[in-house]
């Protein structure tokens, strides 16, 4: 068991003919069940054609109807990126995981606002994706860092949550699912659904959640915890350096207003029964110390 | 992408937005021009730099003759600007703009932003202009009023009117208000902005409204599309070593420690940061190379990091994981040759082929101090900094 998805998934790949599609497709088709997993590809202008064996269809919609495949991770360039999106969510997929960076804000707005009440949910943009070690991986973290175990993960990073994972190993803990939940200011999951899916989750024993500076996503999950969390949570908050109104690196990763920072959000977490570190070489150690 | 006031209120003006009379310039006679040309017998002669709070730093002046017009943008223009937002070293006024002076009967705030929780844009107003909203904020946060937009519908009319009320606009003024923040919101929406801020919004004689300040940011991953604003860019407003760091796509942040950070990913540059000042030291930059960062992105951030007099020494944390650890490693020590390397380098690399990239570094024979994880790594350079400050 993990959340979201396993070896039983199936996946497409939209963008798969561009070098970073074509580049991790084969990644993710080598690890673990990937070459069951991935079954199929999208480009409107290649339908019919195939990459190393994985058909290509000219529409989601084509490409779930024949192969059956009901998540979709997309490598298309970001001008165009928010309308593979949108063609996911009208056909109905269970799940999109956006792997693309720079996706202007604007485009992100409506196609969230088009997402209301529709069954597909988002992973991303600007992320590193998901695995469920020595199942699937949708993405493009190494995936041989990870070993399968009871430890769920969610982070706004990328090498980040790497580094995480490679701390949790140290330690010999092995993960249920590590999600990358992606750096942008408007975005899919946040912590707080992530946070839901492995408290239902009978194999994730204990969840470490990784966050950085920019808005109050961390603070809203740790209030969800507080009141509902059956699992312990342990936390760390990138950015207590970083001075207010400067974007770093990520274009969500900013202090405005006097918002967002990471004081805040560690003494919010702290509050609400969360064990947090201010050192991010002592996440794998913490995360140790409150499991039974 | 910040630009200035007098560009913003250009943009502005293009929807609709009713903004005082006014020109920039570049000189004192292009000021006294300006003034004449405009006429009445007051102006506003305002420095333009990107960072707010220009009054409080003395860079706005109401002048009542072509005299003091012409004092005030002697004064002003070429002063180094010092502002609660420009950090203690101030910014250098290149840029005026002069305006009709206007009569305030009330001030009120309008701005504009997304709201990253229900993934909308929130139209924010109050009937405190003039303040700093945050202030305002921290102090009586009922006068602050919020509506979110649906992208779909936009600032509808009715809404705009209302919020108008809601800040204390009443009588007559509150079709313009309200038609006033609709085109606040079209010029949000349609130039892809990142903030659009005016403070204050007035109403002045006869009832009429307008901006008379205005701030307007953009979505650097927008820009692609609106070449005309990406052409406001003002260099001079920026950091040297930023300008350079954005040529190479390295996102690079100036700050005011000693120890050059150059890492891999945007959250572990971070950390890397924090870890640094945990361990008792100061990081001079924030330096992602990028997740899948190649030998020549990092030849160039060392060259950057170098340009910095108060550095005394660097940490290299790269967790290798699509990019190899080995390709890394030659990289590193390529550009340590080509740059002469003159502070101590600290390295740590973790990932994909890990060995054999710290058997290059230290095959190298040059002076590279390994770490093999975080914390080590911190302390390493926080004690070869302090070393190399007391020296």
């Amino acid at each position: 068991m993990a959340i979201l998805i396993d070896r039983n998934s199936r996946v497409m790949t939209q963008g798969i003919t561009g070098k970073t599609g074509q580049f991790h497709t084969r990644m993710c088709r080598d690890y673990a069940f990937g070459k069951n997993c991935f079954v199929a590809g999208v480009n409107p202008k290649k339908g019919g054609e195939d990459f190393e064996g994985v058909p290509i269809f000219a529409t989601v919609r084509e490409a779930k109807e024949v192969t059956g495949a009901t998540v979709s991770v997309i490598y298309v360039p970001p001008p165009f990126a928010a309308a593979a999106i949108d063609e996911a969510v009208e056909a109905e997929l269970d799940l999109v995981i956006c792997i693309t960076e720079g996706i202007p804000v604007r485009d992100m707005v409506r196609t969230c606002a088009k997402m209301e009440g529709r069954k597909t949910r988002l992973i991303g943009p600007n992320c590193p994706g998901i695995i469920t070690p020595d199942e699937i991986k949708i993405g493009i973290m190494p995936g041989y860092i990870h070993k399968k175990g009871s430890v769920g993960v969610v982070s706004r990073s990328g090498t980040l949550t790497y580094e995480a994972v490679a701390q949790l190993m140290e330690q010999g803990l092995g993960q249920s699912t590590c999600i990358g939940i992606g750096g942008d200011p408007v975005n899919g999951l946040k912590h707080l659904d992530v946070m839901k899916l492995f408290n239902d989750d009978a194999y994730t024993e204990a969840v470490l959640m990784v966050g950085e500076i920019g808005g109050s996503d961390e603070e809203d999950c740790a209030h969800w915890v507080k009141d509902h969390m059956r699992k312990p949570v342990v936390g760390f908050i990138a950015g207590l350096t970083a001075p207010p109104g400067r974007r770093m690196g990520h274009a969500g990763a900013v202090i405005s207003g006097g918002k967002g920072t990471a004081q805040e959000k560690l003494a919010v977490m702290e509050e609400c029964g969360i064990k947090v570190t201010r050192n991010p070489a002592e996440m794998g150690k913490l995360l140790k110390s409150v499991l039974r | 992408m910040k630009i200035h006031e007098y560009q913003a209120k250009e943009i502005l003006r293009k929807f609709g937005v009713p903004t005082p009379t006014g020109k920039p310039c570049f000189s004192v006679s292009e000021a006294v021009e300006a003034a004449k040309s405009l006429g009445g017998s007051a102006w506003v002669v305002k420095a333009q730099i990107h960072a707010g709070g220009r009054g409080k730093g003395g860079g706005v002046k109401v002048a009542r003759s072509l005299d003091e017009v012409k004092q005030f943008a002697a004064n002003i223009l070429g002063m180094t600007l010092v502002t609660p937002q420009t950090g203690p070293k101030g910014q250098v006024v290149r840029r005026l703009l002069i305006e009709q002076g206007v009569d305030i009967k009330t001030e009120f705030y309008a701005g504009l932003v997304v709201d990253r929780g229900s993934r909308r844009v929130c139209l924010i107003a109050s009937g405190e202009g003039g303040m700093n909203i945050e202030d305002v904020a921290a102090k009586s946060p009922e006068r602050i009023h919020r509506l979110l937009i649906d992208p779909v519908a936009g600032l509808t009319v009715e809404d705009a009117e209302d919020m108008a009320r809601r800040i204390g606009v009443s009588g007559s003024a509150v079709v313009e208000a309200g038609a006033l923040l609709q085109g606040l919101y079209r010029a949000y929406d349609s130039t892809d902005a990142a903030l659009v801020e005016i403070n204050p919004l007035i109403l002045a004689a006869e009832d009429h409204v307008f901006a008379l300040d205005a701030k307007m940011n953009f979505d650097d991953n927008a820009l692609f599309r609106h070449p005309d604003i990406a052409a406001l860019r003002d260099l001079d407003e920026e950091d040297p070593a930023e300008i350079e760091a954005s040529k190479y796509d390295l996102s690079y942040v100036s700050l005011d420690g000693n120890i050059g950070c150059l890492v891999n990913g945007a959250g572990l540059a971070m950390a890397t940061m924090d870890i640094i000042k945990l361990y008792g030291g100061n990081p001079a930059n924030f330096l992602d190379v990028g997740g899948g960062a190649t030998a020549e992105k990092v030849a160039e951030a060392f060259k950057l990091m170098l340009r910095n007099p108060e550095l005394k020494a660097i940490l290299v944390n790269i967790f290798g994981g699509i990019m190899k650890c080995d390709v890394i490693a030659n990289g590193v020590v390529a550009a340590a040759r080509e740059v002469r390397l003159s502070v101590p380098l600290v390295v740590r690399l973790e990932g994909t082929n890990v060995e054999l990239g710290n058997k290059i570094l230290t095959e190298s024979g040059l002076p590279i101090i390994q770490a093999e994880n975080m914390a080590e790594a911190a302390q390493k350079a926080v004690a070869s900094a302090s070393t190399a400050a007391g020296a």
